[in-house]
């Protein structure tokens, strides 16, 4: 290795220079279009003569900017909703899936109980089902059953012990989406965090026991601050996938609910793309996971790592 | 007497949230997706009203071309993408092993790609594979050559190189680790006896990182069978069926046909599929572990 190290050819600096340039090619691109005019995108491919102009981004936040209120019904894009849509989805639903997921892990990690391999493996197989086969019995179950006003098995329950409106179902709130993107990103939290927290001294947690903490406490005081870089990158990645999942998304949000991909795939499908438009959403899309690579690329690369190098 | 009963209900107690959530939004659906691929059933009945006609979705879906050609294209799809991922990953991360300065600034820009929606990745890649004003035709403009459809008559194979791009930063990263976390002494002997940088790969890089591979290359399996954003963006499953693969077009039954009992038993090949995909690697996973862990041992007893 170290001789190797000293002469490092010419051809491995070209290498590594037309790598960073495919992988970051693309967003400059589209970071690039989303600050011209329709005009100069249809005129030509590559050019980087033109006006920047945020008449893009203008279009795309046009239902939050700062114009007057009657103005709102003349967008044509509601993005602003459909962001805080996204972030309020996004971040509950992480929120959710780290408490809950870690209480699974610690709980598989820690101790010998009935039932403890079933779940485990059943975990584990979770894992491979793709998003497309929940659509079908997502979409039924959250349409047509669980709601207050049918008689199936959770509606009815809920209906008859607290007497509901009688004809809300979960599709359509963001609750609906929230429950799916926990149950979906469970399996992964729990199955990483595993291997963070097998690494917790076991005589810390025995030194709190006698100190007379109960197992509650022994999990949130010494537990949860010791698995942090755990913690997140589980959080990134879950955020990751309930920010820019479509699919169940668009089958179980309406109006008021969806989130931003939906509006960017309803867009693009239209006959006419407004490129410029389109791209402006995509980058607004794209900067939240972009900011969170930059700064916690190393709990991400972790979380990579924990899954498949030691797992 | 409290105090044992509450030790053995405690694991219980941080299990509950998890088991229950599961059960409701995973199992449960999956059950009565089970139960539903049996019936005629479409998105504004309940399960109940629904007529049941035993394999009779199953049956029609059998003697469907057009659920074969799907079944074909997902096939073709997931395995080019594994294998040239595989290739260019590893080869990468074979290539770029060494102490260079700025590592790490390099990692944080190829996981960039991974991190960003597939529904922008499909609109980036639409955006350059466009007939007219696309990035790709532009260079082919630029050099003197003939322009591509690229979504036209190639379309499976530029969806495939839209994945390869966005995924292959994962193999790679997977790989370096796994490769810098061999053991120093076997490519150190490896190297005392005269092993050319081609041998020490062949015969020790590549066996000893094998269970990292196997594990790597089963997610990513995994993981191309649930691909679906990026192939509805840049192409909506066309032209014709080329690059339909199975999720598009269950979601296209589902929400489009509305026909829920069949996009169900479509589900239920799938899950059958990758039920299977899933058994053979972890049988295999199973033989490899085996064999590195002898070259290891075989290693560790000639250093000592």
């Amino acid at each position: 290795m170290a001789a190797r190290q000293e002469r490092q050819p010419v051809g491995f600096y070209a290498i590594i220079v037309a790598l960073v340039f495919m992988s970051v090619g693309p967003v400059l691109l589209m970071l690039v279009n989303s600050f011209k005019l329709d005009v100069d995108i249809l005129s030509g491919g590559t050019g980087l003569l033109f006006l920047p102009t945020i008449q893009n981004y203008e279009t795309a936040l046009c239902d939050i900017l700062w114009y007057e209120i009657d103005h709102l019904d003349f967008c044509s894009l509601k993005f602003g909703g459909a962001f805080i849509n996204s972030l309020i989805i996004a971040l509950i639903s992480t929120l959710l899936t780290l408490i809950i997921g870690c209480m699974a892990a610690y709980a598989l990690v820690r101790f010998r109980f009935m039932g403890r391999d079933t779940v485990s493996m059943s975990t584990l197989m979770v894992r491979m089902v793709p998003p497309a086969v929940l659509l079908v019995p997502v979409f039924g179950l959250w349409n047509n059953e669980f709601c207050l006003d049918r008689d199936g098995l959770i509606g009815g329950m809920i209906r008859d012990t607290f007497g509901g409106r009688g004809d809300v179902c979960l599709a359509g709130t963001h609750s609906g989406i929230i429950l799916i993107y926990v149950a979906m990103n469970l399996p992964f939290v729990i199955w990483i965090l595993q291997s963070f927290i097998v690494q917790v001294p076991r005589s810390l947690e025995e030194a709190a026991r006698v100190d007379g903490a109960g197992p509650f406490q022994v999990f949130f005081k010494i537990v949860l601050p010791l698995i942090k870089p755990g913690l997140a990158a589980a959080a990134i990645f879950t955020f990751r996938i309930a920010w820019n999942e479509y699919l169940l998304a668009s089958a179980l949000s309406d109006r008021d609910t969806r989130t931003v991909p939906i509006l960017i795939v309803n867009n693009m499908s239209e006959f006419n793309v407004e490129w410029g438009v389109i791209m402006a959403t995509g980058m607004l899309l794209a900067i939240p996971p972009i900011i969170f690579t930059l700064f916690a690329s190393r709990q991400i690369i972790t979380g990579m790592t924990a899954g498949a190098v030691k797992g | 007497m409290r105090i044992a009963m509450a030790n053995r209900l405690t694991p219980y107690m941080f299990m509950a949230p998890a088991v229950l959530i599961m059960a409701i939004a995973l199992m449960y659906p999956l059950g009565y997706m089970i139960w539903g691929s049996f019936r005629e059933w479409n998105p504004s009945q309940t399960i109940g009203e629904a007529e049941f006609v035993g394999l009779k979705n199953y049956i029609t879906l059998w003697g469907d071309p057009n659920f074969h050609e799907s079944l074909v294209v997902t096939l073709k799809f997931a395995f080019f993408v594994v294998t040239l991922e595989m290739l260019i990953g590893v080869g990468l991360a074979l290539l770029l092993d060494r102490n260079i300065r700025g590592m790490s600034i390099l990692r944080t820009l190829f996981i960039l790609p991974m991190m960003i929606a597939p529904v922008v990745v499909g609109l980036m890649w639409r955006y350059m594979y466009h007939p007219t004003i696309g990035t790709f035709n532009g260079f082919l403009d630029k050099l003197g050559l003939p322009r591509v459809d690229w979504l036209g008559e190639h379309a499976l194979m530029s969806i495939i190189i839209a994945d390869i791009w966005q995924w292959t930063p994962f193999i790679f990263i997977l790989s370096l680790a796994a490769l810098q976390s061999l053991p120093r002494s076997a490519l150190e002997a490896a190297r005392i006896d005269g092993a050319t940088g081609w041998q020490q790969i062949w015969h020790i890089k590549l066996p000893l990182m094998m269970p990292v591979l196997i594990v790597t290359a089963l997610l990513r399996l995994i993981d191309a069978f649930k691909v679906l954003e990026v192939i509805l963006v840049m192409t909506e499953g066309g032209p014709g069926l080329s690059t339909e693969i199975l999720a598009l077009r269950i979601s296209r039954t589902a929400t489009e046909f509305r026909e829920l009992g069949v996009a169900a038993a479509m589900s239920n090949y799938l899950l059958i599929l990758l039920l299977f995909l899933t058994l053979g690697m972890f049988a295999f996973t199973r033989w490899q572990e085996a064999r590195a862990a002898r070259l290891n041992a075989m290693i560790q007893e000639e250093d000592s």
